[in-house]
């Protein structure tokens, strides 16, 4: 080959390396960048008065008497829009009014979309659901709800030959000529001290239960239920992979059975994950009978079996990478082998070890389909660290899923769908962060 | 130890009646004793035969130097004698290796323990991806020494015994692998003497090393001997004249010729010593 053609070839090989680096850059940007900016907005967002008054009734937090006086004050600026429309009622009820019966529904319709903004009013009864009990509690969400008090929502079948389309009616005409026709600018002018927004910081979202199915609340349950799932996996998982992994590396005997036994653990390391998931029902709730129904401890050994191969995989390779020069010193020097496993061979490949162990706990955080019959529920309480043994649990990515296609909702928890997924994405990130820092210090160590 | 000695005898005879007349003056067995006496030892790697009945008996408390030409199988025959070669798959012995009157390839020797007796250093320094503390008190932590008092005071004997206490007194908690070739080399002999055994086994010990780190290591064999048997395998000619009491020469696995050193450089006996000495082959 001509010196210059190979010159090219290097060159354009080069480009197109640099360019799917570009690429895979670009596309972890595209999609990791809408998860985070939104998922910062589960943390960090402008709330409003009914925030602070949800989360002094549910949560204890926050002073009681500035909690007071901020709610006298937007009740003070609230009391107009109601006393008109009041007035308005009864003048509709009195028949004063042209066309009197045609308003009692826009009525009620301005009242629903009041209420849902700004909450029940203060005199009337609690209800029950916390859902029902408070206004929108943040700013962007108060924001797209006043819309819909200035906006009413209308469906136009004109067209028939095609699907009816939403149409968004000034709620204002519906008044025109009324005394309630002021409070629309009204409102529109004084949004802000009718609901007081104030940025905040809510990193208890992190610890908080949820309530009223993450209407309010943080994903305290879920985070508890990752880390438990997590933690049971790896105590399963590390030492049955590192034995294995020494196994292989050090006492098998290359054969049919010990070639097997590898086929049989890269097999394992493709079969999908569902698999996994119906294996672990049938296998270690069904016939162990190890809990009742799902629980955490059914979940951790269902995923051990999942991140083995990995473990099982990066260990021996760690341990077979360790200079001979070391255990032959060791063993010289009178020690036995397990000895030598244990204070030479191991520590040397400690890095190697840990890196396979926290990509793997990466994953037991991350994987839905093995807990899904296993151990994950979309309702309950975070656990005592007993109740692992025969309850399930909440999790991350199984109440990502359940809250973005199952809720009753999705639309009014976003936030708490984009926190989690920020959370989990985060806690991945952090382990395999935690991953590389662990192994370039350990490394070091070893080379000193 | 008479009994040794009785045996030193009869293997002297044995291999007077076999007709090997160049191994006749092997040793004086009035003055010396031998502490590894191989008897028809041969050792396989799967079907090639790498050592071919080596009779030969070295000497307690002197330093035995084995030379040869590549692939020869010196170190073959170095580490039959700590059993290393059980870690070579396929690898056997013949014959007899014998030890402070038992055979090291009985099958009722524990080989940790024959190991703990028989030190090792190795052609590239090994020390462990340790603290230069954690090195040395490898061996002594083995048999189960677990005061930091007396690993202290092992630690700094050995350091003494391998010429690197000076170097090395206020770094111990520093990582072996930082210390120079020389200083790591001088660590494993450390090492080995720590753990206080009766033979120091030696592969090319300074062919990784420059001539300064070189004659520190020869000084420390010279030094040695006297306390401990030293067998050393070596690729350098003047460095088994200058070091070594005992000099076995083996070519393609077979024991040419045993002798004292300032006879087998001076006086060899076979031809084909003689022309290896010569720099003809090799
Ligand atoms: N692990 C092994 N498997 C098979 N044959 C081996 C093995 N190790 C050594 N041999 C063979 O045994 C013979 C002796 O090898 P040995 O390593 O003892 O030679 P040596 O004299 O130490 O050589 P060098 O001076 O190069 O170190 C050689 O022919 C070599 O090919
Ligand atoms: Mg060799």
């Amino acid at each position: 080959m001509k010196a210059h053609t190979r010159k090219i070839l290097d060159k354009s090989f080069t480009g197109m390396g640099f360019m799917s680096v570009i690429l895979l850059t670009l596309s972890l940007v595209i999609v990791l960048g809408p998860i985070f900016v939104r998922g910062i907005q589960a943390f960090l967002f402008f709330d409003t008065v009914e925030y602070r008054r949800m989360q002094l009734d549910l949560f204890d937090r926050g002073d009681p008497e500035e909690v007071k006086a901020e709610l006298d004050e937007v009740w003070a600026e609230r009391r107009f829009i109601y006393d008109t429309i009041a007035a308005f009622e009864e003048q509709v009820e009195n028949e004063e009014i042209e066309n009197s019966w045609e308003y009692p529904e826009k009525i009620d319709s301005l009242n629903d979309s009041l209420k849902a903004l700004f909450g029940p009013r203060p005199d009337e009864p609690e209800p029950v659901l916390p859902r029902d009990r408070y206004g929108e509690t943040r700013w962007d969400r108060a924001q797209q709800t006043f819309k819909l008090v200035m906006y009413k929502e209308q469906w136009d079948y004109s067209d028939p030959s095609a699907m009816g389309s939403k149409v968004l009616v000034p709620r204002i005409d519906s008044f025109r000529g009324t005394t309630v026709e002021q409070i629309f600018p009204y409102m529109e002018e004084n949004l802000e001290k009718l609901m007081l927004p104030e940025f905040t910081f809510y990193w208890q979202f992190l610890t908080d239960k949820s309530h009223d199915i993450h209407f309010f609340g943080g994903i305290g349950a879920e985070v508890l239920g990752t880390f438990y799932l997590v933690i049971g996996t790896m105590l399963f998982a590390i030492p049955i992979g590192v034995i294995a992994a020494i196994y292989l590396a050090e006492f098998a005997k290359e054969g049919k059975i010990v070639s097997l036994l590898r086929t049989a653990i890269s097999t394992l390391a493709g079969v999908p994950s569902i698999v996994f998931g119906l294996f672990g029902l049938a296998f270690f709730i069904n016939t162990m009978e190890v809990s009742q129904s799902k629980s955490v401890l059914a979940g951790s050994l269902t995923l051990t079996l999942l991140v083995l191969p990995t473990i099982i995989r990066a260990a021996e390779e760690a341990i077979l990478a360790v200079p001979k020069a070391y255990k032959e010193a060791s063993l010289s020097l009178g020690a036995s082998k397990l000895y030598t496993i244990l204070k030479v061979i191991l520590p040397a490949a400690m890095p190697g070890i840990l890196t396979g162990i926290v990509i793997s706990m990466g994953r037991a955080a991350g994987e839905t389909a093995p807990i899904i019959f296993t151990a994950a529920v979309s309702v309950g309480q975070p656990l005592g660290l007993f109740e692992t043994l025969n309850q399930p649990t909440m999790a991350l990515p199984w109440n990502i899923y359940n809250l973005v296609t199952e809720h009753e909702a999705v639309d009014q928890i976003r936030h708490v769908q984009f926190g989690m997924v920020f959370t989990l994405v985060l806690l991945v990130v952090v382990l395999n962060f935690a991953a590389i820092v662990l192994r370039a210090r350990i490394s070091k160590k070893l080379r000193g | 130890m008479s009994q040794t000695d009785a045996k030193n005898v009869r293997v002297s005879k044995m291999q007077l009646s076999k007709d090997s007349i160049h191994q006749k003056k092997i040793l004086n067995p009035e003055t010396e004793k031998g502490h590894v006496i191989s008897e028809d030892f041969s050792v396989f790697y799967g079907n090639t035969e790498a050592i071919v009945k080596a009779n030969l008996s070295m000497p307690a408390k002197k330093v035995t130097a084995i030379i040869g030409p590549s692939g020869c199988g010196k170190s073959t025959v170095l580490r039959a004698i700590n059993r290393m070669n059980d870690l070579i798959p396929g690898c056997y012995a013949k014959g007899k290796l014998i030890f402070d009157d038992e055979d090291i390839y009985s099958q009722y020797t524990d080989v940790v323990l024959l190991r703990k007796r028989i030190g090792m250093v190795f052609q590239k320094p090994n020390p462990f991806p340790k603290s230069i503390f954690d090195n040395i008190a490898f061996g002594p932590r083995l048999c189960g020494i677990r005061r930091k008092s007396d690993l202290q005071e092992v630690f700094e004997k050995s350091c003494r015994q391998a010429a690197l206490w000076d170097e090395v007194k206020d770094r111990l908690e520093d990582n072996a692998l930082g210390l120079s070739g020389g200083q790591q080399q001088r660590l494993c002999l450390a090492r080995a003497l720590a753990v206080d055994p009766e033979i120091l086994l030696m592969d090319e010990p300074t062919s990784a090393l420059d001539p300064r780190a070189t004659s520190k290591i020869e000084d420390l064999i010279r030094e040695l001997r006297g306390t401990y048997t030293i067998i050393i395998v070596t690729h350098n000619m003047q460095q088994a004249a200058r070091v070594s009491d005992y000099t076995a020469f083996f070519y393609e696995g077979v024991l040419i010729e045993f002798a004292p050193t300032s006879e087998l450089f001076t006086n060899p006996r076979e031809k084909k010593t003689e022309e290896y000495i010569t720099g003809r082959f090799g």
